[in-house]
């Protein structure tokens, strides 16, 4: 009965991770446009509480995935528990949320049924049959993928693509799923999840925020965009490679391994835009961008582009930053 | 130990691209390749944890006949020798194929460890890795930032969103996907160049691996992304587009 598009759940500790619900609007879009019924599933413990919300949503089945294993997940014990269900249900599409679980997760389980899992999809179009839309080459080029080979095909929904509020009200009917696992299943031991050294810097409070990436070239040139930080009174922010290459310190990482951020102005000088970095900012108010590739990802989010050698561009800005400011006071 | 790395060669990264006739892939006759980044991370991690835990290092790469500049430059590293799965049609295997074409490569060698990018700065399905570990039965973690061998076991710093990062440890032989920055990349010796020459560098294809492709999703079309934004872009020189950049935040934006 291949007629279902599963919808599995991430949660930890009782706590949805958000992406889930943008996720279940991706699967019922999915489903409402090919004429199939929408499913979740939610693998973990002690988790009635999510279930019994998740029922006054418009689907057929709540999955609660249940076993004293799955509190903490671990890729062994959560692949075996959700193959299990899978070959119960028999769904046309597996949908994950993108995130880092997933990442682990999905492609061990895709594996399994002898597919492969198209992951960090933005779109879906369904005409001619389904066709998911994912980003190539860190997100210069789009593609439309098709899915091919026996079902189940397996999907994963990248952060943002879809609004999790769109998600249909309705009711649906609860069943548990007590998946055959023990203890001796689960090779990986997990131990609890920790931060480092957070809140040194907290960006999400900056009104103005100059951002740098890899077009900076050497941490000697890092000077320049401080510069104009101090000029329009904006903190200062890097990608991960900045960051990565110790030019900047971890703590002003924007993107989804950092801070998100959602400033009045976001400046983003010499940063190409990978996904991983877009989504840490694309919430900002308005989006800056100075760049010398035309081409590069990041003008698809600007208000505001300026093509042009940063190395020119930025001291030309600190300039005119300064003598606005000293006119303004 | 004996680690394999599994490395991919990828157009450099300010490459402009362009979309082939079919449409369905780029023109890449003519751009120039480099080792994938995150590729290049777990290389410099299997090289650093030979040195202290002693072993071997073998690179392994499925790519055209030009990959093997890519491998050269593993070798000129430090890698002690290399497997090449040439195949001029590697991008139509899918990830699917192309991790069997690995794993039957991997598996005569029996490793201890095996450690691959997290992801390509191409395709970027990001599942290679795992899709090897589950094909040879192995235990994974991905997104790793640090590595530990222990007696027996290794544990692992994986990370998690938004700054937060969790340890695990698991049996060996395991499968490791490696994320940028985990390290610090070293760069190829003169010494190093010139003693890769000397190094073993194996030539195997589908065919002897006896793998044969697999039915799985396919790209139907590529095309430029569509710009979500209304961008105004500011012209002149840098000084004029300074200059009203710096009035748009004042009249517009209302930000300075």
């Amino acid at each position: 009965m291949s007629d279902t598009v599963l919808v599995i759940m991430e949660q930890r500790d009782g706590a949805w991770n958000r992406m889930s619900f943008e996720t279940l609007a991706a699967g019922q879009r999915l489903a409402s446009e090919l004429g199939l019924a929408v499913s979740a599933a939610i693998p973990g413990q002690g988790i009635d509480g999510l279930a019994k919300e998740l029922a006054t949503r418009k689907m057929e089945r709540v999955y609660v995935v249940e076993h004293e294993l799955l509190h903490d997940y671990t890729a062994d014990g959560f692949a075996k528990a959700l193959e299990q269900l899978i070959r119960k249900v028999q769904p046309a599409f597996v949908v994950f949320p993108h995130t880092y679980q997933v990442r682990d997760l999905a492609p061990k389980l895709a594996t399994r049924f002898n597919q492969a899992l198209i992951s960090d999809v933005t779109g879906i179009r369904t005409e001619g049959g389904p066709i998911f839309v994912r980003q190539l080459f860190q997100g210069k080029l789009n593609a439309d993928v098709k899915p091919g080979g026996p079902a189940p095909w397996f999907v994963s929904i990248q952060a943002g693509a879809f609004n999790g509020e769109q998600v249909e009200a309705g009711s649906a009917e609860v069943e548990k799923f007590i998946p055959n696992l023990s203890a001796a299943d689960i090779r990986q031991r997990p131990e609890a999840p920790f931060r480092e050294s957070s809140g040194a810097v907290d960006l999400t409070a900056a009104e103005i925020i100059v951002s740098v990436g890899r077009g900076i070239k050497e941490k000697d040139n890092i000077g320049i965009v401080e510069e104009l930080a101090k000029a329009l009174g904006a903190e200062l922010a890097a990608t991960r490679p900045v960051c990565d290459s110790g030019w900047l310190p971890i703590e002003r990482q924007v993107g989804s391994s950092g801070q998100t951020v959602s400033p009045k102005v976001y400046i983003a000088v010499g940063i190409s835009g990978a996904i991983q970095h877009l989504l840490g900012m694309k919430g900002s108010k308005t989006i800056v961008a100075i760049n010398k590739d035309a081409n590069a990802p990041i003008f698809e989010v600007a208000d505001y582009g300026i093509v042009g050698d940063l190395f020119e561009v930025v001291p030309a800005l600190v300039k005119e930053a300064e003598s606005a400011m000293a006119a303004h006071v | 130990m004996k680690i394999i790395v599994s490395i991919k060669e990828v157009p450099v990264r300010d490459s402009q691209l362009r979309i082939d006739s079919g449409g369905r892939w780029i023109e890449d006759g003519d751009l120039s390749y480099e080792m994938n980044e995150p590729d290049a991370y777990a290389l410099e991690e299997a090289l650093q944890l030979k040195e202290k835990h002693g072993g071997e290092v073998i690179a392994l790469c499925a790519g055209r006949e030009g990959a093997a500049r890519i491998i050269r430059e593993a070798l000129a590293k430090g890698a002690d020798r290399a497997l090449h799965i040439e195949d001029e049609q590697i991008s139509s295997w899918g990830t699917l194929g192309l991790a069997h074409l690995l794993a039957k490569a991997v598996e005569p060698e029996k490793p201890d460890l095996i450690l691959t990018g997290l992801q390509s700065d191409d395709l970027g399905y990001g599942q290679t890795g795992v899709a090897m570990a589950e094909i040879l039965g192995l235990p994974h973690a991905t997104i790793v930032m640090a590595a530990e061998v222990l007696n027996g076991s290794i544990r692992v710093k994986r990370e998690l969103e938004s700054g937060w990062f969790q340890n695990i440890e698991m049996p060996l032989p395991a499968v490791l996907t490696i994320q940028s920055g985990i390290n610090k990349l070293r760069y190829a010796t003169l010494m190093g160049i010139k003693k890769a020459k000397s190094k073993e560098l194996k030539r195997l294809t589908a065919g002897e691996l006896g793998v044969a492709a697999l039915s799985t999703a396919t790209i139907e079309r590529i095309y430029p992304p569509q710009r979500v934004k209304q961008t105004q872009m500011l012209e002149g020189s840098a000084r004029e587009a300074a200059a009203k950049l710096i009035e748009k935040l004042r009249f517009e934006v209302r930000a300075l």
